[in-house]
């Protein structure tokens, strides 16, 4: 299997550190207006706290966006190239030097399915919890999320050693199982919280309408607990999606996620940095529309049913 | 054996054991009221009926049927929770027919069932809105409705009207009992409020402690009540129960040997009030039972008026009086106390029959 090391997470940070942020775009702005009526100071001040802050966060994936369509050159030019001709010569050859749709294909079987097992296992668990509470309900909620506590890389030899023996090294069922355990006590947190907003007497009363465990789940745990599975769900998915760790350490070439594609770019033959941004850029778009688009859904989730 | 049988029913939370050893037979067609101040394990009990809780001990059976360890959904029980409990992506009608259409009934039988229900209640022009945008007092009925269109062997009611306001309570109190007047349903009703207990109950059950004090109808536990928690709990304003060794001597004498150091329990309606001195104390007709007191509190209802008075003894008395009084805080009068309705407690709070012999 192909080794790589772990110190090189996420690397869509990687351009920033060579672009200084004194190219704020917005000091550029004209300062005038035109309007009739002369803005509020305090609004006006905190639209541009807002809008600095915004490009501040947006900046490294506006360039990420920028790089991946200059030239090997023209990516490492000091002062950097604002202006250039665009070029698509970094995509085409990414696809053609490691099978970019393979390793797509890979992350989004591994999200999809580590979600839905996640979801599996996770539901029944914050049922039981939070309509059948026992004595040890809030510690053993605890303890699970103190595993979280723990880094990851001090489970990597036994987790490692046991996809070993399992014949499961560089396969999407690892990475599957692993992606799914390791989200799960969050989205048993996520799912207890939401199922703790459902009045367990609404469920008594289906008992005693006479429905039977499945019909109470299907016919009204469910369509009520939707929003936060939902939610539950989806973060569960851009989580696995964005799953560097794991990837980068249980798979190789075969069952290799985008985030594996895109730290490939960053070792063996010195830094490529256009190339990079390509990679970085498609294995990021799909996980950015998806996140635009169900966004309402993720905020809500992550408020944990706070927010009704 | 009654329909409804409830043999030595046990249930412990933890080590605390809830409801110790419930024996209560309920015959088809009662209105059982379960009533007793919070924490008597009244609601537990209910909910061991229901199925919703687990039963540690004991049997219980309806209708010749063991179901003490039968699920929730096969007991043919319908309940009305406290907090309504409706299903709030459903519409009224969904909610309605759910338990119809889970039995698997008919299409058509389904839809006439709840239209009749509705038609009831009040409620058809509601049957395609959602619980969220319904009053509170629709969604009661929808609750009820949604009890009655399966014809359930028994009806639980939680404490189905604390969530009402006074007057809404008031009125859908006479509603049940309409109700359970056309159905005549066996009905088993939780309540912490006596005024519901009276008013509905064919047989109330007074628990406290999570055991049975007594069960009757509510006029017998008004007027024989059988110990002093029962005699203070039914009725407002409360019995007095006074001290022995607060009474006057007259009074003290008349004690059965048993309530000799007990207490004497007295209706407000059996104290009546005159201005002090008035148709001469100590006269014939004063003798044991007229103490002087000082007016603590007048409270005029309008219809009636509450006099509560303190006594030389150091004794508080309350007077339903009838009437209006013109009697401020402050003014001295004197309490004639109708002894032959007086009920005698020994020192433990159990009832001392007439008739036993005197202290003196």
């Amino acid at each position: 299997m192909e080794r790589l090391p772990m110190e090189r997470l996420p690397t869509e940070r990687l351009p920033i550190e060579r672009q200084p942020m004194a190219r704020n775009p917005l000091a550029r702005a004209p300062t005038t207006t035109r309007r009739p009526a002369p803005f509020p100071l305090a609004t006006a001040v905190r639209a541009v706290a807002a809008w600095a802050v915004a490009l501040l966060l947006f900046f490294p994936i506006a360039w990420l966006g920028l790089t991946a369509f200059k030239t090997e050159l023209q990516a490492v030019a000091v002062p950097p190239q604002w202006l250039f001709t665009p070029t698509l010569e970094n995509f085409h050859e990414v696809q053609a030097r490691s099978d970019y749709l393979l390793y797509a294909r890979n992350s989004v079987v591994t999200s999809v399915l580590s979600t839905v097992l996640g979801l599996l296992l996770a539901a029944p668990a914050a049922y039981a919890m939070a309509f059948f509470r026992g004595r040890w309900t809030r510690d053993i909620l605890m303890w699970m999320l103190s595993t979280k506590m723990m880094p990851a890389v001090g489970a990597l030899v036994p987790i490692y050693v046991l996809a070993q023996k399992s014949q499961l090294l560089d396969t999407q069922a690892a990475l599957i199982i692993v992606f799914a355990l390791s989200n799960l006590p969050i989205m048993v947190w996520m799912l207890y919280s939401h199922f703790r907003d459902i009045p367990p007497e609404i469920l008594e009363a289906a008992r005693m309408d006479g429905a039977t465990l499945w019909q109470e789940v299907r016919l009204v745990l469910l369509p009520l607990g939707m929003g936060g599975l939902a939610s539950t769900g989806l973060l569960c998915l851009v989580l696995s999606w964005n799953e560097a760790f794991w990837s980068l350490n249980l798979s190789a070439a075969k069952a290799g996620t985008l985030a594996t594609l895109i730290a490939s770019y960053s070792s063996p033959e010195g830094l490529f940095w256009a190339k990079l941004s390509a990679a970085s850029l498609m294995a990021i778009a799909p996980i950015v529309v998806f996140g635009w688009f169900s966004q309402k859904q993720l905020v809500q989730g992550l408020t944990f049913g706070a927010v009704k | 054996m009654a329909f409804l049988q409830l043999s030595g029913i046990e249930k412990y939370f933890a080590q605390h054991r809830a409801i110790r050893g419930i024996d209560l037979g309920i015959e088809r067609g009662e209105f059982i009221v379960f009533v007793g101040p919070s924490g008597c394990g009244k609601s537990t009990l209910l909910r061991l009926i229901a199925g919703l809780e687990r039963i540690d001990g004991g049997t219980l059976t309806l209708d010749g049927r063991d179901i003490t360890d039968a699920p929730s959904s096969r007991r043919d029980l319908a309940m009305v929770f406290q907090s309504y409990a409706l299903y709030p992506h459903m519409s009224v009608y969904d909610n309605m027919s759910f338990a119809l259409k889970l039995a698997g009934a008919a299409p058509q039988e389904i839809r006439a069932k709840v239209e009749r229900a509705a038609a009831v209640l009040d409620l058809t022009p509601y049957l395609q809105r959602t619980p969220k945008a319904l009053s509170g007092g629709q969604r009661q009925r929808v609750a009820i409705g949604r009890a009655i269109v399966r014809s359930p062997k028994v009806f639980l009611f939680d404490e189905p009207l604390s969530n009402l306001d006074a007057a809404l309570r008031g009125q859908t109190r006479v509603e049940i009992a309409k109700l359970h007047r056309d159905l005549g349903a066996t009905t088993i009703y939780v309540t912490h409020d006596q005024v519901e207990a009276m008013t509905l109950a064919s047989r109330v059950v007074v628990l406290r402690d999570g055991q049975i004090e007594q069960v009757g109808t509510p006029l017998e536990l008004y007027d024989r009540p059988a110990n002093q928690f029962v005699a203070q709990f039914i009725g407002t304003p409360q019995m007095n129960v006074v001290r022995s060794d607060r009474l006057p001597e007259a009074l003290r004498r008349q004690a059965p040997r048993a309530a000799a150091n007990g207490s004497l329990g007295l209706r407000p309606e059996a104290v009546a009030v005159a201005p002090r001195g008035h148709g001469g104390a100590g006269s014939a007709s004063g003798g044991a039972g007229e103490i002087g007191g000082t007016v603590e509190l007048v409270e005029a209802l309008g219809a009636e008026t509450l006099l509560y008075v303190r006594t030389g003894e150091g004794a508080q008395w309350v007077a339903r009086l009838g009437e209006r009084t013109r009697c401020v805080a402050g003014d001295e009068v004197s309490l004639r106390l109708d002894a032959t309705r007086a009920l005698w407690f020994d020192d433990a709070g159990r009832v001392v029959p007439a008739g036993q012999a005197l202290a003196a």
